[in-house]
């Protein structure tokens, strides 16, 4: 059943992202940007952690999920510090899947050449 | 009036975009990496006994090397101007980007062309996700008065 969800979840947040770049003028930066923005909101009062109980990976696949990371990184921190543990939990969750992008995309550049 | 016709002439030969078409194509792509990130994600809770959310970040990573491999070898290129937002908007876009844009900025050097461009798309993504999760964090902490 929670194929299911995925499948509709992530689905849903993609479709979404194609309407609105088909639809208006905005490129697929501005819709990222956007999304990102949306997840860490919709984590002010834990809805988006709502979402990733029900819906399990689907939600933690889309880029929404990747604000809502950051901001649930920071608020576990500031239960212990306050404002200034909110800046340094920002990137706890996040570090994994920033580093291995600059990783793989480092290791990746230095072999392979574009292709023309 | 001029600019009318002007505008009438342009919308006339503007190519014709299939919208519905592109938006399931979108729905059906997302929906297929977040059912694969829910696999990877009961394959290594089951294999490797991790924590659920120890086996996310595992997932992530996945889908991440798989997204920057992909890109090197040059298949998602065509996949991604397949599929738009299917594979944009999953994490697979953001490890697209980066790899895409270290591999074309290659021959420019590797400080002035790979270090200085890898974030193009992918800083805009990082810096308004940091902002606006400081901002709305700070406005839950003033409301609620911690977690």
């Amino acid at each position: 059943m929670i194929y299911i969800y995925s499948f509709l979840f992530a689905g849903f947040v993609s479709m979404l992202g194609q309407l609105i770049l088909d639809n208006t003028k905005l490129t697929p930066g501005h819709i990222t940007s956007l999304f990102v923005i949306i997840g860490a909101s919709l984590d002010i009062f834990n809805i988006y952690d709502l979402i990733v109980v029900h819906v399990g990976a689907g939600a933690l696949v889309p880029i929404t999920s990747f604000g809502h990371l950051l901001i649930h990184g920071g608020l576990v921190r500031a239960s212990e510090l306050g404002f200034v543990g909110l800046m340094m939990g920002v990137f706890d969750l996040t570090a994994s899947g920033i580093t291995s992008a600059i990783f793989f995309a480092f290791i990746f550049s230095l072999f392979f050449k574009p292709k023309d | 009036m001029e600019k009318k016709l002007y505008d009438k002439l342009v919308m006339s030969h503007k190519p014709i975009e299939h919208r519905g078409e592109n938006a399931v194509i979108a729905f059906l792509i997302g929906g297929l990496v977040g059912v694969i990130g829910q696999m990877l994600v009961e394959f290594y809770s089951y294999y490797l006994h991790l924590s659920s959310s120890d086996a996310s970040v595992f997932m992530i990573i996945t889908l991440i090397f798989l997204a920057s491999l992909l890109t090197a070898l040059g298949f998602f290129d065509q996949w991604v101007k397949f599929a738009r937002c299917g594979l944009i908007i999953p994490i697979t876009g953001f490890a697209h980007s980066m790899t895409s844009a270290a591999i074309e900025y290659r021959k420019e050097g590797f400080i002035t062309g790979v270090g200085a461009n890898m974030f193009k798309l992918a800083g805009t993504v990082i810096l308004y996700g940091v902002v606006s999760a400081y901002i709305f964090g700070f406005i839950r902490l003033i409301i609620m008065g911690g977690v």
